[in-house]
């Protein structure tokens, strides 16, 4: 595995220019001062609730996730450059969408596959011809990224349903400012303040036609287990809309209603932080509990907006994700300014020929999953791991995709020996609403807290970190 | 506002009075049984205790007898009784995260600062009579902070009516059930059987509602039973009265009325039950019996919680 992009350290002792005014601070402050710090962090997320419940545990479980205080910074340079790419992408996945839903012209091209649409459980086919406003299916997307040089930005994944973090941008900002006031005194970060009413804007923007002119947002939430509550109340309270859950809504005559103290009013575009699955047990599973009987026909009348859209999956799906240089290209005729890792399909005879070879070298992923779970990362793992994760492979090859281990970039972090390097990456927000597509300047960095571990997932120990961009 | 807003609201409030009405009950209780017999007569002050907090039919079903140390268990700690402190606080807690958005963050931190230091209470229990105290002194205090906090810091819209609507439904329903428990002993003088003795009983039923010194202001006098009644009835300027509570929850309801643009039952109901209590004398009280007016009044309160729940909790 190559050395990783060290984001603090040019090799040979210089540093980079970004980290220069914090590299003098870290200097004149002591150690103690940022451990007490650091437990003053841990117990602001602790009164204000910031935590997530994992499944698996009891019931009540609650955790933080860890906060590191050492901020990743980027310069405004760098930052410009992903800034592109990323509304490239996003565009890219929205045509894509309104494509797979209506004329196919990539499927007769010949550029994806056919049956890794049709054949995948995440292809909605209540979608095919449904109109949706402004074409827009993903109105919030998260980005993730990585790092392995000072030139290039890499995709690792593209989350198109429910990207969940946006919070923790939001807060860990928050907090930064009250423990380091004079820490960013001394730099220009750009704020990120602006997101929630940038949301805002963004939903109301693709409100359906039949809306009044004040249109009435609402975020639909699973409920207090979910683990992602806090941001939905967090969200909801930033924007001024009611977070409810399915038995707050009820359909009639094709719309969809909220039950409120002075009778019902109407909705007109859900944030729905509900998987397509349990939107409505009418389509969809019909064992749900957290859904709105009826939901779907609402949307099929065009009577109501759902952000993100039905049937987003098929975007952010592993297997597709191998396309989308080819994606970005046949839609915009533009070169793809973000890269991708290098992808060898399991359904492809030769590529698991090839993957099946260098077990030992790979991360091989499922095609479905995600936050980590049910991952060989090959260079990590025991003999025997790597024998079954074979075995499971050769019987069901299109489930799954490798990728080569990748050295992601580190910064700077708090560890019990002191700072030390950690590895990162990074998930910005794109905004798209009926106008424009809209980015601030920063997103959600993860760090995984183990020395040399690449794994951030929050539900695998990871932290997360203020993210700077220096406005020059 | 979302009815499942405005019905959380409306039960987190209640459930943190009703966290500080058990935790002045036990109090009140610790303190009238460290008196000696002599001073207090026969009565069992501990199923009295599980009594006024209207619990006592679940208590015995796994207990034998009430004392100290298993009424303060259940009342205080244990995880079956679902009026404990510990599940007021629990059920508050969870109610406070689900209308998180229509809480300030002083309300928030008031009630996640207490849950999250009550963990270590309920895993450790109190071993001595100063940490029980302590204890019971800092559910006192949660309550007083989160009723500060929200009076100091929430918009006055429905929101703040319909958690007000909580507090003083919980409020009368705990004055009435003391004075439903402990109705014999406030009986006018020349009925009264008790003596002397009584009087520790009547500071104790003052000091679980927080008006032993309210009652010497108001009528500077000695401790006389039907004062205390009149206090705790009538008196509009006690703030736990019956006649108080029922001022506020009028004039809440109108509040909701008026912002609604509509009035409904639970207006009706509630002036109702006022206008009863504003044309009411102790005289008349007495005369009809005390304790047949305490369980109509409860009767009634429980009813007006019914009405509210089916115009707009639901």
């Amino acid at each position: 595995m190559a050395v990783a992009f060290d984001e603090m350290n040019i090799p040979g002792g210089e540093l980079r220019p970004a980290y220069q005014e914090l590299a003098r601070w870290l200097k004149e402050t002591p150690p103690e001062a940022l451990e007490y710090r650091r437990q003053e962090a841990e117990l602001l997320f602790r009164r204000i609730g910031i935590t997530f419940a994992v499944y698996g545990e009891a019931e009540s479980t609650e955790r933080l996730i860890p906060f590191d205080v050492i901020p990743r910074i980027m310069s405004g340079k760098e930052w410009t450059l992903l800034e592109k790419g990323l509304k490239q992408r996003v565009r890219a996945l929205n045509m894509f969408l309104r494509d797979i839903y209506h004329g196919r012209d990539i499927l007769r091209a010949e550029i994806v596959p056919d049956d890794l649409i049709f054949q995948n459980p995440v292809f909605r086919p209540e979608m095919n011809g449904q109109q949706v406003p402004h074409d827009v299916y993903v109105h919030i997307a998260g980005i993730d990224i990585i790092r392995v040089d000072a030139e290039d930005f890499i995709v690792l994944e593209d989350n198109a349903r429910t990207p969940s973090g946006v919070s923790y941008m939001l807060e860990n900002r928050e907090i930064m400012m009250r423990l380091f006031p004079d820490l960013f005194a001394r730099h220009r970060v750009a704020p990120v303040e602006r997101y929630p009413d940038e949301l805002l804007s963004a939903l109301r923007s693709v409100a359906p036609q039949s809306a009044s002119g004040e249109p009435t947002v609402a975020l639909l939430t699973p409920g207090v287990y979910n683990s992602a509550y806090y941001e939905h109340s967090f969200l909801a309270d930033k924007l001024g809309i009611e977070l409810v859950e399915g038995r707050d809504l009820i359909v009639k005559n094709n719309e969809v209603f909220m039950r409120t103290t002075e009778g019902v009013k109407r909705v007109d575009v859900i944030y729905r932080r509900v998987d397509d699955d349990f939107l409505d047990p009418l389509t969809f599973r019909p064992d749900s509990a957290l859904g709105v009987p009826g939901l779907m026909s609402a949307y099929a009348a065009g009577n109501i907006t759902l952000a993100n859209a039905v049937g987003t999956g098929i975007a952010d799906d592993k297997a597709i994700y191998s396309y989308m240089p080819e994606i970005v290209k046949f839609y915009l005729g533009e070169e793809p300014i973000l890269k991708n890792v290098q992808t060898w399909r399991c359904r492809e005879p030769k590529d698991l020929a090839y993957v099946l070879d260098h077990l030992s070298d790979l991360v091989v992923k499922e095609v479905h999953g995600s936050g980590g779970y049910g991952m060989l990362i090959g260079p990590a793992a025991t003999k025997a791991t790597i024998e079954a994760f074979r075995e499971k492979l050769k019987r069901e090859p299109e489930g799954f995709i490798a990728q080569p281990t990748l050295a992601l970039s580190t910064c700077p972090t708090c560890t019990a020996s002191g700072l030390a390097p950690r590895h990162v990456d990074l998930r910005p927000f794109v905004l798209t609403g009926s106008k424009s597509t809209t980015i601030v300047p920063g997103g959600l960095t993860r760090v995984a807290l183990k020395e040399g571990s690449l794994v951030v997932n929050s539900s695998q120990g990871g932290g997360t970190k203020d993210t700077w961009i220096l406005d020059e | 506002m979302l009815s499942r807003t405005a019905e959380n609201l409306y039960w987190l409030a209640r459930y943190v009075e009703r966290a500080e009405y058990l935790a002045r009950t036990i109090d009140a209780t610790l303190r009238v049984t460290a008196l000696p017999a002599a001073y207090i007569g026969k009565t069992n002050e501990w199923d009295s205790a599980l009594l006024t907090a209207g619990v006592a039919e679940s208590f015995y079903q796994t207990h034998e007898e009430a004392n100290e140390h298993n009424v303060v268990d259940y009342l205080s700690f244990s995880a079956d009784n679902p009026s404990s402190i510990r599940n007021c606080i629990e059920a508050a807690r969870l109610n406070s995260r689900s209308v998180r958005t229509a809480l300030t963050s002083e309300m928030w931190d008031t009630i996640n600062s207490a849950w999250i230091e009550l963990q270590a209470v309920w895993s450790k229990g109190t071993s001595t009579r100063e940490d029980l105290a302590k204890f019971l002194r800092f559910v006192q205090e949660t309550s007083l902070r989160f009723d500060g906090s929200a009076y100091r810091t929430m918009l006055r819209n429905d929101a703040y009516w319909f958690s007000r609507l909580g507090l003083h439904l919980e409020r009368a329903d705990n004055t009435a059930r003391i004075l439903d428990v402990k109705y014999h002993v406030l009986l006018p003088e020349e009925e009264h059987v008790g003596g002397p003795l009584d009087f520790y009983q009547w500071s104790s039923i003052l000091r679980s509602v927080s008006a032993l010194t309210a009652y010497h202001w108001v009528y500077r006098e000695t401790l006389k039973p039907w004062l205390v009644a009149d206090l705790l009835i009538l008196n509009g300027t006690l703030p736990r009265s019956l006649a108080s509570c029922y001022d506020n929850l009028v004039r809440n309801l109108d509040q909701i009325g008026v912002a609604y643009g509509r009035q409904g039952p639970a207006q009706r109901h509630a002036r109702g039950i006022r206008n009863r209590l504003e044309h009411s004398n102790m005289n008349d009280i007495f005369q009809h019996g005390v304790h047949e007016f305490i369980q109509e009044f409860i009767a009634d309160n429980s009813r007006l919680g019914e009405i509210i729940t089916k115009q707009y909790l639901i």
